[in-house]
């Protein structure tokens, strides 16, 4: 495993992780997180200082785990309130723009 | 009896309880009297994001009903805020986010529903940083809120409207959320107290969520009683919240009045270090010394790892809320952009001009930590070295019963100070953030104010579920102080 280390944000690693979280950033906005998010990487690059090997990660502070109830019909929303906050809605459903278009 | 608004000062809800069934004070002329002041006093600290007058009112006149019919409880009829991250039915709940101004939830938090059934009252939604990422309420999309202590000083974060309108004496008590400390900052900032809880025994289900391993609702209120009835009334086990403890709550108030002689009291040496503002840490040692006059013993011991929580919960906090606020794509709720061309450009431009930017740099930086190539430097390490901070708080409860720290390294800071380097901001979290990470409650309550007159809070941490010594401890210490009965001198 390589460490966290001398890790740095470029304007091209903005754009790159802007893609993946469905964000867009102007060139100086692009450049004023690069710089924020190179310092925050700096910090956390001391985790590096500790040896970590074998030991078990912690994703949660509670000893749960696959917590099930039976399969049976229980009341939910209605249509009318899954959509009543719908930004646009048609035939009981939720319209968006299109997902496949013709090239 | 008619209250005015210089009554609303002294009031407790464990006194209210006693007015209210002795006769001598109706619900709806307690809320009518906070709505005046909520009045008075907000276009000065900005608390809320929405008042709910004419609700507060209808609940009000139901619980003086209720209570003629014979219905009796600790908080019928008390008037509460809660955090505006928390779902109210049909009521605005926007996280302080453009992109949920206009979302009106189709259902109660459970923690909500929980004081409705109680008979409580809502008089409003209060101001948080935007989905409770930030340490200083400045992050909120709408406007910021004022320290009542201090106006040009911020009130903490990220439930710094909860801990306003408690300290400003706007309602007897509200409700919060503590991811890395949003609920036991602010409260220290606003010289009131707050509990996070074990995680696990408050439901979440209803609370907008931002790390789901790391979020609890807790409550803010004047003293340490008033705490643990708030948290008797939201505590148990919800099939809605898988992550909800399967345990019965005790009667958190029962424990209250106990001698604290013969309890061992944990000093970690990593909390008294040279950041701490001085006065803080010796208001903090006075507060320990207090109990050790009670004949708590004192224990000196070692977190090790508590200098890495930081850079831990600033990657597994961001690496959750990256996940968690996919959801907000402008497809089935909340704001979307207008007139795009195709779904993806809708997304994009939604979260663009719905997100503020310290939601933005999270989410980055937590896309960034579980991205191919950097899952295991960077988010898998932080799981490890969570682990590490966990088994600290393993050893040193071995040897004392509650740990005693600062709340918060410094007093309230100034509107403006710390908003332009967000590393700076973070790190007024350092103190609260490992509790999150073991999954342990958490109270601030005030030990004591610096020379300029801001609040100081003192941080007790138990063991999970070990809330009832916490409390047991934090009320032996408010007790044996008057720190409580102090108010903010906001003119009305």
């Amino acid at each position: 495993m390589s460490g966290a280390g001398s890790d740095t944000f470029t304007r091209e690693r903005v754009r790159k992780v802007a893609l993946l979280s469905r964000l867009e950033f102007d060139d100086t906005e692009a450049d004023a997180f690069a710089a924020q998010l190179s310092r925050i990487l700096d910090y956390v690059a001391k985790l590096d200082e500790l040896n970590t090997e074998g030991v078990e990660p912690t994703s949660h502070s509670l000893a749960l785990s696959n917590v099930l109830r039976p399969d049976e019909p229980r009341p939910s929303l209605s249509n009318a309130q899954a959509l009543a906050n719908a930004p646009e809605a048609e035939a009981q459903c939720f319209r968006v723009p299109p997902i496949i278009q013709e090239l | 009896m008619t209250i005015n608004d210089a009554d609303v000062p002294a009031l407790t809800i464990a006194r209210i309880e006693r007015q209210l069934a002795g006769g001598e004070l109706t619900s709806l002329e307690l809320t009518r009297a906070c709505l005046a002041r909520v009045e008075a006093i907000e276009p000065r600290v900005g608390a809320f994001l929405t008042v709910l007058a004419d609700d507060a009112l209808t609940q009000a006149d139901a619980a003086d009903a209720a209570r003629g019919d014979g219905a009796r409880g600790p908080l019928l009829g008390v008037p509460l805020a809660l955090k505006d991250n928390l779902c109210t039915t049909g009521r605005p709940t926007t996280c302080a986010s453009k992109i949920l101004a206009d979302f009106r939830p189709p259902y109660d938090a459970t923690a909500v529903a929980r004081l409705r059934r109680a008979g409580a009252v809502f008089l409003g939604k209060t101001n948080l940083d935007e989905f409770a990422m930030g340490s200083s309420c400045e992050n909120s999309g709408f406007h910021p809120t004022a320290n009542p202590w201090d106006l040009a000083r911020v009130p903490g974060g990220s439930s710094g409207g909860s801990a306003a309108a408690v300290a400003a004496e706007m309602c007897p008590g509200a409700l919060g959320s503590d991811t890395g400390g949003s609920i036991r900052q602010p409260a220290a900032l606003c010289g009131v107290v707050g509990l996070k809880p074990t995680y696990g025994l408050v439901s979440r289900y209803g609370l907008v969520a931002f790390a789901s391993s790391l979020d609890q609702i807790g409550p803010f209120a004047r003293t340490v009683e008033d705490a643990a009835i708030l948290l008797e009334a939201i505590a148990g086990h919800d099939p809605l919240d898988s992550t909800s403890a399967p345990i019965e709550p005790p009667a958190f108030r029962r424990s209250l009045g106990r001698p604290v002689a013969g309890l061992r009291i944990g000093l970690p040496k990593e909390y008294f270090i040279p950041g701490v503002v001085p006065e803080v840490e010796s208001a903090v040692r006075a507060a320990v010394e207090a109990l050790a006059a009670q004949g708590a013993e004192v224990i000196e011991l070692s977190l090790p790892h508590t200098d890495y929580a930081t850079a831990v919960y600033y990657l597994c906090a961001t690496a959750e809320a990256s996940s968690n606020l996919a959801r907000y794509d402008g497809a089935q709720y909340g704001y979307r952009t207008p007139a795009t061309r195709n779904i993806i450009e809708m997304f994009t431009r939604t979260r663009t001009e719905g997100f503020g930017a310290e939601v933005k740099r999270r989410i980055m930086l937590g896309t960034y930590a579980l991205s191919a190539g950097f899952y295991d430097a960077y988010y898998l390490k932080a799981l490890k070295v969570r682990t590490l901070v966990r088994r600290d708080f393993e050893r040193a409860f071995e040897q004392v019963d509650v740990i005693a720290t600062p709340t918060s390294p410094t007093p309230a800071f100034k509107a403006g100070e710390k908003t332009a380097d967000p590393l700076q901001m973070y790190l007024s979290d350092i103190f609260t953030i490992s509790a999150n990470l073991a999954g342990l409650p958490g109270i601030s309550l005030p030990c004591g104010f610096t020379a300029a007159g801001l609040p100081i809070g003192l941080q007790l941490i138990a063991p999970a579920f070990g809330e009832e010594r916490m409390l047991q401890v934090a009320h032996a210490y408010e007790q044996s102080q008057e720190w409580w009965k102090r108010t903010p001198a906001l003119a009305l």
